[in-house]
């Protein structure tokens, strides 16, 4: 039995059908998750996808957080289920107090979208640890508010637990603080992350297949559970 | 008060402004003779929008017929073609079930009015028109032209075009996978802001948008109806405009321009897609230019009835609008459907889902009329043909333009070329920074080419080329490649010549990629059609193009007509923009533009000559347009597209590349460039009888560089012997080498090369 991942949908989210494809690619069953429905329907791990939730007029994820389908994902990421927020879902994440920090318009104040190289700085969360130590890896990058901001105490303990996960190399995209990609909660099963691993499943629709191991790291953690 | 019909009965000499709504006397007169009487304000409103230029194609209708007869004659009418023009966009069969369906459209006045929003709603038009044909749509393509890359003006229209592109596309989830940017002074007042996007659909689940059966309801969903836009077609898109420094003209229309809402949009394309998926729906339109004036227009004259509709129900933005604003508004992210009386409540329901406001306005009758209620009085009642199909058509005067022989006979062989190794090297550098040659990513990398995850080749790729069936091995499987291209030089200069040159690059362009060529839309932007020698431009540009579309096999299947792209008494150069489309049985065929890190051969297919009027090297180095634009040789074209393709199946080719502008040696740099992540060196050598400055620059058309493991370069050269095509080793790509070397004349650092093609652009606008 493949293990089920939950890929939320909310109205304006763009990169859920990728994310279900990455699941399905590395070997587990994408369970499509509707944001107005409170039921996680049995799945074992949740991904809030790449898009502009509910438009995302107010500010990035703020609406998205107070979604009926936000409040049992809220209360499994603190009992220990993997959640992984890419873009958009990220900001989510950020916006539920499920992660620390918030992410603000780019420094360059334009969407940028590029092929980004990052060094892995945490191979213990559940969603990287099948990636060496220190692995560099280049995906896909695509955003308007990607720059990651925290207060000095925030960082200075993000760095000092390794809870940074992600950090850009070869150029900061958006003046993200400390080059911040992505970063981790205590228990490491919640990550949150700026780049599009979902993009880089298959050298033939993205750069390269770097981010498959985000998808295939939390089926071999579900399995070992 | 209300203007009825009843009143219109009662006070026949009432004058009415006419005029200010762009209608010509004549027209005006037209419409009280159809209707045995004088319009109501509303009925006035609604033929004066829908007899546009915009909207009714007066000026080129009886141009554009011969089109239809490519299709035709390319016998594609019958079987591959599933619709054609007229409809909403062209839907091309390729076979298995597939189809897809596109367009290119322009929004060229609201992104000079007002450049994001301008561009951002012209991105969004374009997808309903795909929308609402029954199709997901799945990638765009954006064709931008604009005034001189160092002009202040452009300082302010580029960025505000890209990112109005980008925040819309970005937003709706489709990857943009193409298109062009072209700077040149006669934009400088009029940019060319051209959307194309691309739909898949199922062959059964083909929409169409005809209001039939009596008693099935009318139903107008998405965005609620506000003032922007109003007269955006009549007046903004159809009239010559001024150019806004005298504080009227431009100025005083801004708020025609419509305002974009992707995130209503992406809403909407879903909740469309789940009422198609479950059948609810019996005929789809889509509202852009004109509105509902527009939707419900055409809708009842392409059924078998009439249709009534109550503007009251219709949900407002602003509860004091008349009834002639309601008509005509503009407000984006919205469609009309037409449905079963007993889907109605299931239509309904899949709008709550997703949120959409959905209201019935009316319903399809048998009266043969469109009939249209206000506050309980009718204020229209028209026949809908008479507004959607009977406008005028005019045949206008056209003449040779008459400076045209002495720009012709102004040959490009009287300039100053480089000659010695260090004059071509440092030519070869000036061009590939120039604006129209540099690299795009200043601008690219402001659109998602990633989202949906079926993006196989995007810029800067001689063709977008995206996955439409994924249930191939190893995620392989059917495909469609797009490409963009236009000239206006080399229309200026010849627009027969020119409209089959736009043609014949797009068209090369996706045979690059390995894909079959197989239809075209295109965008034809043009000054003032009360102008004769516009109007001479443009009935050569459609005669050639017309006449090339025949000769490659390939029918125009839509597109759009922009005229009134002029400055004063200033047309732009005549650009007809021309997109291909094309199939590939597998995606993981693609043949790629850039060197691998490999020791692969380099072969140049196709002849060189000596090809400079309206060539790139001309333009740049020398400000200079004259001569002859480059022959089109249509069998050299089909030959080197078979060899392309033929090639891409037999996995021959590691990489291939079109020619066009700035000739072999621009093809070579951003080979070199585009290869690899750091760039790939190469070592070509000009044949011993040529002359370097021609090889490395000419324009000659039906070209392309590749690229090919040694051990296939007998294999190529028999595809090409057997295709008739010329073709001969140039030098081979030099993997350890970081430098194009050119032998025995000079060689230039792939770094070197990288800054100077890659500063341009965020130099100017950073």
């Amino acid at each position: 039995m493949p293990s089920r991942v939950g890929i939320v949908t909310f109205p304006g989210s763009l990169d859920d059908r990728d994310a279900a494809r990455a699941v399905r690619l590395a070997g587990g069953e994408p369970v499509p998750l509707w944001h107005a429905d409170a039921d996680l329907h049995g799945v074992e791990a949740v991904i809030l996808p790449g898009g502009f939730s509910y438009g995302d007029y107010l500010r990035c994820g703020a609406i998205a957080r107070f979604a009926p389908v936000m409040e049992p994902i809220i209360a499994e990421a603190r009992a220990g289920m993997p959640v992984l927020g890419i873009c958009n879902g990220f900001q989510v994440l950020c916006e539920a107090h499920l992660l620390p920090g918030a992410l603000i318009r780019n420094d360059r104040r334009r969407f940028v979208c590029r092929d980004q190289l990052l060094r892995v700085d945490n191979t213990g969360t559940a969603w990287t640890g099948g990636y060496p130590a220190g692995a560099r890896i280049r995906i896909p990058i695509k955003n308007n508010e990607g720059g990651y901001v925290a207060d000095r105490a925030t960082l200075d303990r993000l760095e000092a637990t390794g809870r940074v996960v992600l950090r850009y190399l070869d150029g900061n995209p958006n003046g993200s603080y400390r080059d911040i990609a992505g970063i981790c909660n205590e228990a490491g099963n919640v990550v949150g992350l700026m780049p599009h691993p979902e993009h880089a499943v298959d050298p033939l629709t993205g750069p390269t297949a770097d981010g498959l191991t985000f998808f295939t790291s939390v089926l071999t953690g579900l399995v070992h559970a | 008060m209300i203007d009825t019909v009843e009143l219109a009965g009662k006070t026949p000499d009432e004058p009415q402004p006419y005029a200010e709504l762009g209608l010509e006397e004549a027209e005006y007169a037209r419409i009280r003779q159809l209707l045995g009487r004088r319009p109501t304000s509303s009925e006035l409103a609604v033929y004066g929008v829908m007899w546009s230029e915009h909207c009714s194609y007066k000026s080129s209708k009886v141009h554009l017929r011969r089109f239809a007869e490519t299709a035709a004659e390319t016998g594609m009418g019958a079987g591959r073609l599933l619709a054609g023009i007229g409809a909403n966009a062209g839907v091309v069969d390729l076979g298995g079930g597939w189809a897809v369906t596109f367009k290119i459209e322009s929004h060229n006045h609201p992104s000079y009015v007002e450049p994001h929003q301008g561009a951002a709603t012209g991105v969004g038009g374009i997808v309903r028109d795909i929308l609402a044909m029954g199709a997901r749509p799945v990638a765009v393509l954006d064709s931008l032209r604009f005034g001189p890359a160092d002009a202040p003006d452009t300082a302010r229209v580029l960025p505000g075009v890209v990112s109005g592109i980008g925040g819309y596309g970005n937003c709706l989830g489709l990857p943009t996978i193409g298109g062009e940017v072209v700077f040149d002074p006669t934009y400088a007042g009029n940019p060319l802001v051209n959307a194309l996007c691309v739909g898949v659909l199922r062959t059964d689940q083909l929409r169409a948008a005809h209001a039939s059966g009596q008693g099935n309801k009318v139903i107008l969903f998405g965005a609620r109806t506000g003032r922007d836009g109003i007269g955006g077609a009549s007046v903004l898109a159809s009239a010559t405009f001024g150019d806004g420094t005298d504080g009227t003209a431009a100025s005083a229309r801004r708020p025609n321009v419509q305002v974009g809402d992707p995130f209503a949009e992406k809403v909407l394309i879903e909740c469309c897609l789940e009422l198609y998926a479950r059948d609810l729906v019996a005929g789809i339109s889509d509202l852009g230019a004109a509105g509902l004036a527009c939707a419900t227009s055409e809708l009842a004259s392409a059924g078998d009835g009439g249709m009534w509709v109550d503007l009251d129900r219709v949900p407002l933005r602003e509860p004091s609008m008349s009834p002639e604003e309601v008509l005509a508004s503009e407000s984006q992210e919205r469609m009309c459907a037409v449905v079963a009386p007993e889907h109605l409540a299931d239509f309904l329901a899949v709008c709550a889902r997703w949120d959409v406001l959905a209201t019935v306005i009316g319903e399809v009758t048998d009266t043969g009329r469109l009939r249209i209620g206000w506050h309980g009085e009718l204020v229209a009642d028209v026949p809908p043909r008479t507004v959607a199909h009977d406008g005028p058509v005019y045949d206008r005067p056209a003449a040779r333009p008459a400076d045209l022989d002495a720009l012709r006979a102004d040959d490009p062989a009287r300039l100053a070329r480089p000659s010695t190794g260090e004059e071509l090297r440092t030519t070869l550098l000036r061009m590939v920074g120039s604006p129209n040659l540099c690299a795009r990513d200043w601008v690219t990398d402001q659109y998602d080419r990633y989202v949906l995850g079926n993006t196989v080749l995007a810029q800067p790729a001689d063709a977008g080329v995206v996955r439409i069936d994924e249930t191939g091995a190893d995620g392989g499987g059917l495909g469609v490649a797009l490409a963009t291209d236009g000239n206006g030089r080399y229309t200026r200069l010849d627009p027969y010549a020119g409209a089959q040159l736009a043609l014949a690059e797009a068209y090369r362009n996706v045979a690059a990629t390995g894909a079959t060529p197989l239809a075209v839309t295109d965008c034809l932007n043009f000054g003032s059609p009360e102008d004769t020698e516009v109007m001479w431009q443009f009935t050569e540009a459609v005669r050639g193009l017309a006449d090339g579309c025949a000769a490659l096999g390939t029918p125009v299947t839509g597109g759009n007509v922009s005229f009134y792209n002029q400055t004063g008494a200033t047309p732009i150069n005549p650009t007809p923009v021309v997109g291909v489309l094309g199939v590939i049985d597998d995606v993981r065929r693609r043949t790629p533009s850039g060197f691998s890190r490999r020791a692969d051969e380099i072969w140049l297919l196709g002849e060189t000559g000596e090809d400079f009027g309206g060539s790139e090297w001309a333009w740049a180095e020398h400000g200079h347009l004259g001569g002859v634009p480059p022959a089109v040789d249509f069998d050299r074209e089909r030959a080197l597209a078979r060899v392309l393709a033929d090639g891409s199946r037999d996995g021959v080719l590691a990489a291939a590349h079109d020619l066009s502008d700035g000739g072999l040696a621009q093809a070579l740099v951003e080979c070199c460039l585009h290869g690899d992540r750091d760039g790939v060196g190469a070592l070509v050598e000009p044949p011993e009888d040529a002359d370097p400055f021609c090889w490395l620059f000419s324009e000659s058309t039906g070209r392309a560089l590749v690229a090919v493991p040694a051990a296939g370069s007998s294999a190529l050269a028999g595809l090409c012997a057997r295709h008739g095509l010329p073709a001969a080793r140039v030098g081979t790509v030099d993997p350890e080498g970081a430098a194009l070397a050119v032998d025995g004349l000079f060689t230039v650092g792939i770094a070197e090369l990288r800054a100077a093609h890659e500063a341009t652009l965020p130099a100017l606008f950073d």
